[in-house]
């Protein structure tokens, strides 16, 4: 093999004088290229992300469009005035509020707990890991329908939580289509059931990333259990439980199709219904065809889910340990 | 003599106190555990009950003496399971597609190219994972009404296309792959298209399985989207198909035949769940706690 | 192939904005690197040799100045069209493919006249990796394999495109000691056999001096000396190079000439016929202190260190600040329990330089 044989790149001056106009091509095209190769994503996130978050300021603000002739009549904060005092609106923002107050600081405890005892114990581990994950990969319109039989009372049969609920002395109830707080209790039991697996998977593998050291050095102080969890254990998760949290709340305002799934599309009749329902019954179906109020809603959710949001943050700010 | 006793007293209450924590925890795991599996199982035991035997149950039976699987044959027949089946996989497949096609070139250009702007045009894209859907669904709506594409495929799939988190994802992964290999590929004359589609998409291959799979799991549950764009059942995905199914499916409250489509709906996933459990898992765990 | 570098230069923008300044990695470079040697690139780190071989091998452009192979000007072809092949620090064989895969990847990336068929390629791929040495390891994918295995798939995959100018980045400094100086051989008996133009980067010098048929001294972007190592190291242009050349390093005193003497400190050590009278910086080799009891200079012992074949004597001199170290045979090994112990100079291993530019001094 010697460096005068078969030069792959040619030595000849031919061919070099050839390349000069190549080279040139070849710097024009480096600086395209790129958006080439960007292109598709931006054709997409623009037609499907950023334009319409401008749109949807527009319509918000527009009074009386109609989308069947795509008219209005002048621009103004009328569309929110409206979804203010619309009952079904307000409905709709005291379940989800009462939904976030409830399943956010539920959930997460139930998945520390949770997490703690599995991140203790050292047999059947990843069997009940992987158990406690299921729920995650399960169509949650589907799963919905099995909690609405197991809760629902008819004619037929009181369903199998009221047969629980009468074995130990309680008197049935219609969870389904009875009072308020026997359906705000199963709309809760399901959002903590859905959204539980991900919270014990980020908080085992938040716990499993703790310095074993850290526990033997406490160990060896003879710091009680309890003390160690409070010192040592938690200060050292609560970036992820604080992560969780803020999620969570996030998560939870946007509460939809978990409540679609127990208690039918007709949320509104229910008397379920929740801010982002009010957004798609406004948009479509037998109430809609108002682009304008939904709008609204929208962006009135938004400003509550950002508040909320700079909230936690403040509060994380002060109180999280970072490592 | 009399300390050696103390030590062994102490060691043994230890133990015993050990064993009574490993207990309740053993406990208190299997309650959850029984909460999770319970609607499982509820489901399929419901799905092979007959509609007479079910009906005829007041107080629900937690065991069937003479399971049927003739829920399941009224599931694809009555109703149009079968196509909401077949959409909802035509759906998934293509998104997905779609999505790694325009993710992996995107995060290319971000973690490979140099070009002016590069790192204001990321950061704007970063700021876009803030945005959320509920906002933008609404001109997304009234967007494709007007190009004519409800109750079509293009109409489900377009908006989902694109996902500004995964590229996110993507291109961290693609940023660890040493500069070198890189400056090596040049020298040996790859193309970039080569570079990205031999060198870097194998190396980062785990990465693009788990964005597959946790799309997959997002295109199979998607609820809202095919239902705001779809009103024809031939374009239902499994999702609103199961709702039409509750709503105005069997006539009769046919609660076991419901119960065999919520299972032949959910099986595809958790199948996928199980043979993939572990890569699924740390999926979620990485992409989960990298960002919103 | 020969490699001319003329007036190569190359300028980063600042990274601290408010500098305006340009940061010069590269700085007005002309050299020749005759057909068929090895060149070995020194200097410490961050001086500019990678950004050289970078320019060379057309991963980065220079800022002006160009670069020929032979009679090609080469600067602004793209790296794949210049036919060199590359050996980076790190390797950077692709970790998910075999050794085979590896070794072939270039020859896949030929296009037109120069496509090989498959059984061409299969071939070349043998033949380099027999050359390296590794055709038993062909189908083990590189975490698999040794440092020194990596090394060598690495050398094999430069070579198989038949390049007319082979380039190693720092090529031994992710081996331990011994694998380091096998390999040294090993490149050295490469580039012998297929008489390719070898540039080769490191901070080492006795890498450098012990395989290189020519060395090229840097520093901070400036090309200090370049010639064949004994040459340099026997004759270094400036102070950097004499400090920067040789182990133990060189000692280096402040010394005054007088009268055409020069005194170090107190001690006149040498005859400096025809120089007047100033202060210099003295440099003086370890091998040039001949231990004699008559001898012009008088050092406090510190240590001896036997090494076996040679002694290693380490001693101070108020006319140095650091403690020097002189290397003698073991038979001049000074009395046990002595306090002092004295030198004569050997001339052609002292090297006279301005203490203010560190420019040699010659005689």
């Amino acid at each position: 093999m010697s460096a005068q044989n078969g030069n792959a790149a040619g030595g000849d001056g031919k061919r070099a004088v050839s390349t000069r106009t190549e080279v040139r091509r070849h710097a024009v095209l480096s600086q395209i290229k790129p958006w080439l190769y960007l292109l598709p994503a931006l054709i997409f996130l623009g037609i499907f992300m950023v334009y319409p978050l401008f749109d949807v300021l527009i319509y918000s603000v527009e009074e009386g469009y109609n989308s069947a002739s795509q008219t209005y009549f002048g621009i103004g904060g009328y569309n929110y005035a409206y979804v203010l005092r619309d009952p079904f609106f307000l409905q709709a923002l005291k379940n989800t509020f009462i939904l976030v107050i409830i399943t956010v600081p539920v959930s997460t405890g139930i998945a520390l707990l949770i997490s703690l005892g599995l991140h203790s114990i050292g047999r059947l581990k990843e069997l009940f890991q992987t158990i406690f994950f299921l729920p995650y990969v399960t169509n949650t319109l589907a799963v919905g329908l099995v909690f609405m039989i197991l809760f629902k009372k008819t004619p037929y049969s009181d369903g199998f939580m009221n047969l629980l609920i009468t074995a130990v002395g309680g008197t049935a109830v219609d969870f389904i289509d009875g009072p308020y707080w026997a359906k705000m209790f199963v709309m809760c039991f399901y959002t903590v059931w859905v959204v539980l697996p991900f919270k014990i998977l980020i908080l085992t593998s938040a716990l499993a990333s703790v310095d074993e050291n850290l526990y033997k050095a406490a160990r060896v102080d003879g710091t009680s259990s309890f003390r160690i969890f409070t010192r040592i254990t938690l200060p050292m998760i609560s970036p992820m439980i604080f992560y969780l949290i803020i999620t969570g709340f996030i998560g939870a305002f946007k509460a939809y199709s978990d409540e679609v799934a127990i208690f039918g599309t007709d949320l509104n009749a229910a008397g379920m219904n929740t801010i982002v329902g009010y957004v798609y019954d406004m948009l479509y179906g037998d109430s809609g065809g108002y682009p304008s109020y939904a709008a609204a809603a929208a962006l009135i959710l938004f400003a509550i889910v950002l508040t909320i949001t700079c909230i936690n943050l403040l509060i994380s700010r002060k109180n999280v340990h970072y490592t | 003599m009399n300390t050696q006793n103390t030590y062994d007293e102490i060691g043994k209450r230890y133990r015993t106190g050990a064993r009574i924590r490993s207990g309740i925890t053993y406990a208190l795991l299997t309650v959850w555990a029984v909460i999770v599996l319970f609607p499982f199982y509820w489901m399929i035991l419901t799905s092979v009950k007959s509609y007479g035997t079910y009906n005829a149950e007041y107080v629900p039976k937690l065991w069937t003496p003479s399971p049927t699987l003739q829920n399941y044959r009224d599931a694809f027949t009555t109703v149009d399971l079968g196509r909401y089946f077949f959409n909802t996989i035509i759906f998934t497949v293509v998104t997905t597609v779609l999505m790694l096609f325009v993710i992996v070139l995107a995060a290319f250009a971000f973690s490979r190219l140099q070009f002016k702007g590069r790192d204001l045009l990321f950061t704007v894209f970063l700021s876009l994972m803030m945005i959320p859907n509920e906002l933008v669904i609404i001109t997304n709506f009234v967007t494709i009404t007007d190009w004519g594409m409800r109750n079509s495929y293009w109409g489900l799939i377009l908006p989902s296309v694109t996902s500004v988190f995964y590229i996110y994802l993507l291109k961290e992964n693609f940023e660890q792959i040493p500069e070198e290999l890189y400056k090596a590929a040049k020298v040996d004359g790859t193309s970039d298209l080569k570079y990205l589609w031999k060198v870097m998409i194998p190396i980062c291959q785990p990465t693009i399985v788990t964005i597959t799979i946790l799309k997959v799991i997002e295109c199979w549950n998607s609820y809202v989207w095919p239902r705001l764009i779809t009103d024809d059942a031939a374009y239902y995905l499994v999702s609103n198909g199961i709702q039409e199914i509750r709503e105005n499916g069997f006539g009769r409250e046919n609660i076991p035949a419901m119960m065999a489509a919520v299972v032949v709906i959910s099986i595809p996933l958790i199948v996928l769940f199980l043979l993939f459990h572990k890569k699924i898992m740390a999926g979620v765990s990485r992409g989960g706690t990298k960002g919103i | 192939m020969k490699i001319v570098l003329e007036h190569l230069t190359k300028r980063y923008p600042n990274l601290n904005r408010k500098i305006r300044t340009d940061v010069i990695a590269v700085n007005d470079f002309t050299f020749e690197i005759p057909d068929g040697k090895l060149i070995g690139l020194l200097g410490p780190s961050g001086c500019g040799k990678s950004t050289t071989l970078n320019m060379i091998c057309g991963l980065e452009a220079p800022t002006s100045g160009r670069i020929w192979f032979g009679e090609e000007d080469v600067t602004d072809l793209p790296a794949e069209r210049r036919g060199v092949g590359m050996v980076f620090q790190s390797y950077a064989l692709y970790p998910h493919l075999t050794v085979r895969q590896n070794i072939m990847f270039p020859l896949e990336n030929l296009k037109g006249a120069d496509r090989l068929t498959k059984q061409e390629m299969e071939a070349r791929v043998l033949e380099a990796a027999k050359m390296v040495q590794i055709d038993q390891l062909m189908d083990r994918k590189p975490s698999e394999m040794s440092g020194g295995q990596q090394q060598r798939v690495a050398i094999a995959r430069a070579l198989v495109k038949m390049p007319r100018v082979l380039l190693l980045d720092e090529p031994l400094s992710n081996l331990d000691a011994r694998l380091r100086l096998q390999t040294r051989e090993e490149i050295r008996r490469i580039q012998r056999e297929t008489g390719i133009t070898t540039i080769f980067v490191t901070h080492d010098q006795e890498e450098a001096m012990s395989i290189s048929d020519m060395i090229v001294v840097m520093e901070a972007g400036v090309l200090n000396q370049i010639g064949k190592p004994q040459e340099v190291y026997d004759d270094p242009v400036n102070l950097f190079v004499a400090k920067f050349l040789g182990t133990p390093p060189i000692s280096v005193f402040e010394g005054k000439v007088k009268g055409g003497r020069l005194y170090l400190g107190q001690d006149c050590v040498m005859d400096v016929p025809g120089l007047p009278d100033r202060t210099v910086t003295v440099g003086v080799r370890p091998e040039g202190f001949d231990p004699d009891p008559q001898g012009t200079m008088t050092c406090g012992l510190r240590a001896v260190e036997v090494m076996g074949r040679d002694t290693s004597i380490v001693a101070e001199h108020p006319a140095c600040p650091v403690p020097i170290r002189a290397i003698i045979s073991t038979e001049d090994l000074p009395e046990e329990g002595a306090a002092t112990v004295r030198f004569r100079l050997k001339p052609a291993k002292v090297h006279l330089f301005d203490p203010g530019t560190g420019e040699r001094i010659r005689l």
